[in-house]
C-alpha cells in the first residue's frame, strides 16, 4: 500500500528526517511512536506532499507520489487527519463532511454526496445529531470524530492520523481508538501516529519507533509492547526491578 | 432641513456608499482567501471604467461594459498568477508591499495608455440632466442603476458563497487553507479565482459609477482608502457588514456637507479609519475573539 524508501526531508537547512524507510500493507494498522520532535508529524507532512522530500521515494499503491502536489496525493487515495483536527470552524458539520468528498465528485450531484454521508454517520452517530451545528462549537472529541469522518468521505485507500488522542479525556480517547479498530475491521488501512504509545500499540498490527528523525526499532506491535527498551523510553514503565 | 434636500443628500450617500461597499467586498474576497489586503483593488475599479470608455465608440454600451469586466477579470487573474501564485508562504508585509507596487504599476500603465484626461461613460438612461422625482427629490436614473447593480452583485455573491459547491470550497480555503488542501482542493486555483471575482465586481462598479463620478487614471488610491475604511469598519472579511459600513460612510460623508465645508469631505473617511483602528480594530460588526486569531 504505502512504501517509503530512504526518505529525507526537513525545513530549509534543518534536516528532520534521515533515511526513513517503512511500509504499510493493505488492511493493516501501523503505528509510529516516538517522543516530541522525533519527526513523526514531519514524516506525515512529507507523505501527503505538504513538505518536499529532499531525498528518497514514496510509493502509494505502486506509484511514486513523492514529487506530487498535496491535492493530487489526496486524489490518489491518501488522506491525512491532521494534528489539532483542523476542522472548518465556521462551517456546519455537514459542510465539513461534504468538503471531504471533494476529490471524488468535483462537479457531480450533491445527491450522491449526501448518500456518502450515511456510512460516516453510522460510524459517528453524534455527527448526525450535530449535522447543522457549526464545527467550531463541537467538543474536542466530536471535532476529532469530524476530522476523521471528513477524511473518510474521500474513501481513501490509506488513512493517516496524526495524534488523534491529543487533548482528549481518557474516556473519549478509548472511544476514538475503538473506532480506529473498527475502521480496520471494515477493511481500511491506517497509519497512526501517537504519543500514547501503549494504546496505539494495543490496536496496531505493527509498529515503528522513531527517534531524532530515524527509525530505531520496528516489529510486530506485540513485540514492541514487550521490548524492554521501548517500555522504558515510551511506555513509562520501570523495568529495572524485574 | 427640507425633505427634498434630505433625500438629495440621502441618495448621494447611498450611491457612494454602495461604491465603497463594492470596493470593500473586493478587499474581503481576497482577504478571505489569502489573508492579505490587495491594495490594487481601487485600480480594478479604474480599469473597468476606463476600458469600457475606450471600447464604447466601437460597440454598444452593454457590450462595452461586459467586455471591460471580462478584460479586467483577466487582468486580475494575470496579476495573481504572475506576482502572487509562486510565492511560498509570503509574509503579510511582503504581500502588502507587492500589492502597493502593483497598484502603482497599473496606475502608471493607465497614465501611459489613457493620459491624464477625465473621461466618463454616457448615462445609461437619459442624460446628465434627466431625473426622476422620488419623495420630492430629483434623483438621476443613473443612481438607481448604481444601487440596483451593486445590490444585485452583493446578493449574488452572498448566495454564491453560501449555497454553491464552488463557493463552499472557497469558504473552506478561507477558513483553513491546510485543511482545504488535505480535502484535495487546489487552493491556489481558488485564490486565482478570488482575484478574478474581486476584479470583476470592481470593474462592474467602475462602469456603473463612471457617468456620475467620472473615471481617471488615478482614481484608484482614493477609492482604496475609502474601501479599506469600510472593510475595517465592518470587520475584515465580512461582506454583509461591509455593505452596512459602506452605506454608513457614504451617508456620513454626504450629510457632513451640512456642518462642514465640502472640501473637508475627504478627511472624514480617514478620520473614521483612524478612530476605528484605535478604538475597535475588529470593526463595528466584527468579533474581538476571532480577530485576535488572525495574523493581520
Amino acid at each position: 500500500m504505502l512504501r517509503i524508501k530512504n526518505l529525507s526531508a526537513g525545513y530549509g537547512r534543518l534536516k528532520v528526517l534521515r533515511n526513513i524507510s517503512l511500509h504499510v500493507n493493505q488492511g493493516e494498522i501501523v503505528t509510529l511512536i516516538g517522543a516530541n520532535g522525533a519527526g513523526k508529524t514531519t514524516l506525515l507532512s512529507t507523505v501527503c506532499g505538504l513538505l518536499r522530500a529532499t531525498n528518497g521515494e514514496i510509493y502509494l499503491q505502486g506509484r511514486d507520489i513523492s514529487r506530487q502536489r498535496p491535492e493530487r496525493i489526496v486524489a490518489s487515495g491518501c488522506s491525512l487527519v491532521p494534528e489539532g483536527r483542523q476542522v472548518f470552524a465556521a462551517m456546519s458539520v455537514r459542510d465539513n463532511l461534504l468538503l471531504g468528498a471533494f476529490v471524488r465528485y468535483r462537479a457531480a450531484k450533491n445527491k450522491r454526496r449526501s448518500m456518502d454521508l450515511k456510512p460516516v454517520y453510522q460510524l459517528f452517530p453524534v455527527l448526525k445529531e450535530r449535522e447543522a451545528q457549526m464545527a467550531g462549537t463541537l467538543s474536542g472529541g466530536e471535532q476529532q470524530m469530524l476530522a476523521m469522518g471528513r477524511a473518510l468521505m474521500a474513501q481513501p485507500a490509506l488513512i493517516m492520523m496524526d495524534e488523534p488522542s491529543t487533548g482528549l479525556a481518557p474516556m473519549i480517547v478509548k472511544n476514538i481508538f475503538s473506532i480506529i479498530r473498527q475502521l480496520k475491521d471494515k477493511g481500511n488501512t491506517v497509519l497512526l501516529i501517537e504519543q500514547n504509545a501503549r494504546a496505539a500499540l494495543r490496536i496496531a498490527d505493527r509498529g515503528y519507533v522513531m527517534e531524532n528523525g530515524k527509525i530505531i526499532v520496528q516489529g510486530p506491535a506485540a513485540d514492541l509492547l514487550a521490548n524492554q527498551d521501548v517500555q522504558r523510553a515510551y511506555l513509562g514503565q520501570n523495568v529495572d526491578n524485574k | 432641513m427640507s425633505t427634498e434636500l434630505f433625500f438629495q443628500y440621502f441618495s448621494a450617500g447611498i450611491t457612494y456608499g454602495f461604491l465603497y461597499a463594492i470596493v470593500a467586498i473586493g478587499f474581503n474576497i481576497i482577504y478571505n482567501a489569502t489573508g492579505i489586503i490587495n491594495f490594487a483593488q481601487g485600480e480594478f475599479v479604474m480599469l473597468g471604467g476606463m476600458t469600457a470608455i475606450s471600447l464604447y465608440p466601437f460597440m454598444p454600451l452593454p457590450l462595452a461594459i461586459v467586455a471591460a469586466v471580462i478584460i479586467t477579470t483577466i487582468i486580475g487573474a494575470l496579476v495573481e498568477i504572475i506576482f502572487i501564485r509562486w510565492l511560498d508562504n509570503p509574509s503579510v508585509l511582503r504581500m502588502i508591499i507587492i500589492t502597493i507596487g502593483l497598484s502603482i504599476l497599473i496606475r502608471e500603465a493607465a497614465l501611459f495608455v489613457w493620459g491624464e484626461s477625465v473621461r466618463s461613460l454616457p448615462y445609461f438612461n437619459g442624460n446628465s440632466i434627466s431625473s426622476i422625482n422620488i419623495m420630492g427629490a430629483n434623483v438621476s436614473p443613473q443612481v438607481l442603476w448604481v444601487i440596483g447593480v451593486c445590490a444585485v452583485m452583493v446578493t449574488i455573491l452572498s448566495l454564491f458563497f453560501q449555497l454553491s459547491t464552488l463557493g463552499r470550497e472557497m469558504r473552506a480555503c478561507a477558513a483553513n487553507r491546510l485543511a482545504a488542501t488535505l480535502c484535495g482542493i487546489n487552493t491556489r486555483n481558488r485564490i486565482t479565482l478570488s482575484f478574478m471575482l474581486s476584479a470583476a465586481i470592481g470593474a462592474a462598479a467602475g462602469c456603473v459609477m463612471s457617468p456620475i463620478t467620472y473615471s481617471q487614471y488615478d482614481m484608484g488610491p482614493g477609492l482604496a482608502i475609502k474601501g479599506f475604511t469600510v472593510a475595517i469598519l465592518g470587520g475584515l472579511g465580512n461582506s454583509m457588514a461591509a455593505v452596512a459600513a459602506g452605506l454608513l460612510l457614504g451617508l456620513v460623508e454626504s450629510f457632513s456637507v451640512m456642518v462642514l465645508p465640502q472640501s473637508y469631505q475627504e478627511i472624514i473617511a480617514t478620520s473614521i479609519l483612524l478612530l476605528v483602528l484605535f478604538i475597535r480594530p475588529h470593526g463595528l460588526f466584527g468579533n474581538k475573539d476571532t480577530a485576535a486569531l488572525k495574523e493581520f
